[in-house]
């Protein structure tokens, strides 16, 4: 057993929190949340010469073949950060996407322009039901020859607006059980019949709404076995969880921080706050959660970097950092005071992305059915 | 990052199991059986397994072992509800006290015999008027020639009535500010002047105790560590005495046997109760990562503080979160006593339900433990 993290990871993380301390302030943070596209283009250019758009990928693809522990270490510190963009979106449900289910020629295209920064790739899951089951998967993929016949609607789908490509997870056929007869496509945003539009989130992150009418798509473009795609889907989502998951750790990690550091400045009754057990008493609440959330997440992270079955892992880990982020801000919020209400404070950063998070990819209600089935309830 | 254990680790976990099946007949085992089962018998089949003292170091009888072997061992114990009593005290903390503090002749005396569980040990720090602020006790122990005479009182004391010596927190020097007047003593409870007088608790059972102190002579070589340095050795000991993985599976037999009564009447359909039995278990696995941690420290040489006190207030919270859960899934069943024909599984849940309060009191209160994390894990100022 070892609970740290290696030399090469502790640099990594190290190199990570300057490099985004300087490059990216929480005034760029709230530029972004207002600015159309939301993704710094040389905060972009600067990560992909840091090689961080290649660290989950292999070398054959441009990448430096790094474990996924190392990248849910770099996703620790983004998260703290709040960094804007589509990083996410790109490496992880994009990226690992094609990693998991693409075929040799898709890897070589896509995932070296991924690696180069130069292309934005995101996952086109979601629909209005805004499920996660593969019962929620009705746009559907027709076969017209060579070509397949997209239509519906996606919802939800991370910076679609300044994707190149989404990977569109359709239905290619009714099925008794809804987990068979769904196909993953590659889609050039550009083609006829998309359009996208963004929806107006609390945290100023950018979702679309991806309306997709009569798209053609070649058979080519598909992604992996046809009508086996939630198969992919099931792998993918499992670390997209856990890569949010240390998100969720880092961003709890910096509210910590804040609010300690708010309690031992803050004077009332002529003392400072963080001198009163009330207040004691919050701040160790948060430093359980926080605490509580690395090593699940960690936990999983690394059965995942081992290959080793870990769905009730990864479930227990998103469900308890749901929770624990929520609470975590709420007691930020609570130890700030009002001037953790105001707009310009870093704290709605995180109490927004807290609730954010808490909703994307299932809540803790979700991941706990998924415990308890996993029990043998 | 590696979060398995090594081969060895793992095949030790099975042998322990397979100790445990052969040596522990189903009568025995109870929840929290670490704290209120005093079975000399089982300590000394433990004992000739080598499994008393397993850290410590080879010159005193102990096996060298890491941290990480002993909570393996203790969370095999636990889980089946093994009574560990008669040597749970000695191999917890006595030992690693005596350790870094006693005398060379203290070491030799009491260490073989903690070992053999031939000596079982209770612990003598909270008193009437000293609970939480326990660095304000009055036990006194005055300094006599050959001897310290001991006046006061001694309360909650585990298992007094069945123990052989009493590790006794005491007050040397009445005049100092009240950190600097605190030793530890090794008391022998047969000495006279020593009354111990039962408190049944709240299930029922007796357990703990009031211990009298009337003019009592303790010898002097029983003496442990400086005198009037007491509370900062008091300090480390209990960081020991919070981190152990007892805070998280005091109550796991019952935990598991309830899943299975969950599954075996398909009760396991109900939404409501696959949802509360996840939760459980999602808390249930962070604090086992949360103990995890604290014997890792340990054996990377860190005595843990703040870790072990985060610990033990989120897994003993834990444990009543569980028991509340438990008593709510087997419906009115939850308030049968043990011993109740129709449904044996209500009854360990029932007595559970109402042992769980003395979690969050026992080792520390979950208040105390939280200032700690918050002045010595967050450096926040104490008032």
């Amino acid at each position: 057993m070892d609970l740290s993290l290696n030399e090469e990871q502790e640099m990594l993380k190290t190199m990570a929190r300057d490099f985004l301390n300087t490059e990216c302030p929480k005034t760029l943070v709230k530029e972004m949340a207002k600015d159309e596209r939301g993704c710094p283009p040389d905060l972009w250019k600067k990560m992909a010469n840091l090689g961080w758009m290649g660290l989950a990928f292999p070398e054959k693809y441009g990448g430096t073949g790094n474990s996924f522990l190392d990248l849910t270490v770099l996703m620790e510190e983004m998260g703290r950060a709040c960094l804007p963009g589509a990083f996410f979106s790109t490496i992880v449900l994009g990226g690992l996407t094609i990693l998991e289910a693409g075929s040799d020629e898709q890897k070589q295209d896509l995932l070296s322009g991924i690696t180069k920064g130069e292309l934005i790739v995101t996952l086109a899951l979601t629909e209005p039901s805004a499920k996660y089951t593969p019962d929620g998967i009705n746009v559907k993929a027709t076969q017209d020859k060579d070509d397949y016949i997209i239509t519906g609607t996606k919802l939800f789908v991370p910076d679609a607006h300044i994707a190149n490509y989404l990977i569109c997870v359709a239905r290619t056929q009714e099925a008794k059980d809804p987990i068979d007869g769904i196909t993953l496509f590659l889609v050039d945003t550009k083609s006829p019949g998309v359009s996208c539009s963004l929806l107006t989130t609390i945290a100023g992150d950018k979702q679309c709404e991806v309306v997709l009418d009569k798209v053609r798509v070649p058979a080519k473009n598909i992604l992996g076995k046809k009508d086996e795609g939630w198969t992919y889907i099931q792998q993918i989502l499992q670390k997209a969880d856990v890569a949010l998951c240390a998100q969720m750790v880092g961003g709890a990690q910096q509210v910590l921080e804040m609010s300690v550091d708010y309690a031992k400045e803050r004077k009332q009754f002529g003392k400072p706050i963080g001198s009163f057990q009330a207040i004691q008493h919050h701040c160790a609440n948060m430093a359980t959660d926080v605490d509580g959330s690395r090593f699940i997440t960690y936990q999983a992270a690394w059965m995942l970097s081992e290959n080793l079955p870990c769905v009730k892992e990864v479930s227990m880990a998103k469900a308890w950092c749901s929770e624990a982020f929520r609470k975590a801000t709420s007691l930020g919020q609570q130890i700030h005071g009002g001037i953790g209400f105001i707009e310009d404070h870093d704290m709605p950063l995180y109490f927004k992305r807290a609730k954010s998070w808490e909703l994307t990819l299932g809540d803790a209600h979700f991941h706990h059915e998924i415990v308890a089935t996993e029990m043998g309830l | 990052m590696d979060f398995r254990f090594t081969a060895e680790q793992e095949a030790f976990r099975k042998e322990v199991q397979e100790f445990l099946e052969q040596e522990l007949p189903e009568h025995q085992r109870q929840e929290d059986g670490w704290i209120i089962r005093f079975c000399p018998e089982f300590s000394r089949k433990v004992a000739r397994k080598k499994w008393i003292g397993l850290t410590w170091p080879k010159e005193y009888g102990g096996q060298g072992k890491s941290y990480l072997d002993r909570l393996i061992l203790t969370e095999e114990m636990l889980k089946c509800g093994a009574p560990m009593f008669a040597h749970w005290f000695g191999d917890r903390q006595i030992g690693p006290s005596l350790l870094a503090h006693g005398t060379e002749e203290q070491k030799r005396m009491f260490l073989p015999k903690i070992i053999q569980a031939e000596i079982s040990f209770c612990a003598g720090q909270s008193e009437p008027e000293s609970g939480s602020d326990l660095a304000s006790l009055s036990t006194q122990a005055l300094e006599k020639d050959d001897h310290f005479l001991l006046n006061g009182q001694k309360v909650w004391t585990s298992g007094a009535h069945e123990a052989d010596y009493c590790y006794m927190v005491v007050r040397t020097d009445p005049e100092a500010p009240k950190h600097r007047g605190i030793s530890e003593l090794i008391v022998d409870m047969k000495l006279p002047g020593i009354t111990v007088r039962p408190l049944v608790d709240i299930t029922g059972e007796h357990h703990l105790n009031e211990v009298f102190l009337d003019n009592v002579r303790v010898p002097k070589n029983s003496l442990v560590g400086q005198k009037n340095r007491g509370w900062y050795q008091i300090m480390s000991q209990l960081d020991y005495e919070r981190s152990g993985i007892e805070r998280v599976v005091s109550n796991y037999p019952i935990f598991r046997d309830t899943i299975q009564w969950v599954k075996d009447t398909g009760l396991g359909k109900d939404p409501w109760v696959r949802h509360e039995l996840a939760k459980r278990q999602t808390e249930f696995e962070v604090g086992r990562l949360l103990c995890y941690r604290v014997a890792w420290l340990l054996t990377q040489g860190t005595l843990p503080n703040y870790e072990a006190a985060m610990a033990k207030f989120f897994c003993t919270e834990f444990e009543q979160r569980l028991a509340d859960s438990l008593t709510k899934i087997v419906g009115l069943h939850g308030q049968l006593l043990p011993g109740c024909k129709t449904m044996p599984l209500a009854g360990r849940i029932a007595r559970e339900y109402l042992y769980c309060p003395a979690y969050t009191l026992q080792g520390g209160t979950s208040e105390i433990l939280r200032s700690i994390v918050a002045t010595r894990g967050l450096n926040l100022q104490t008032n």
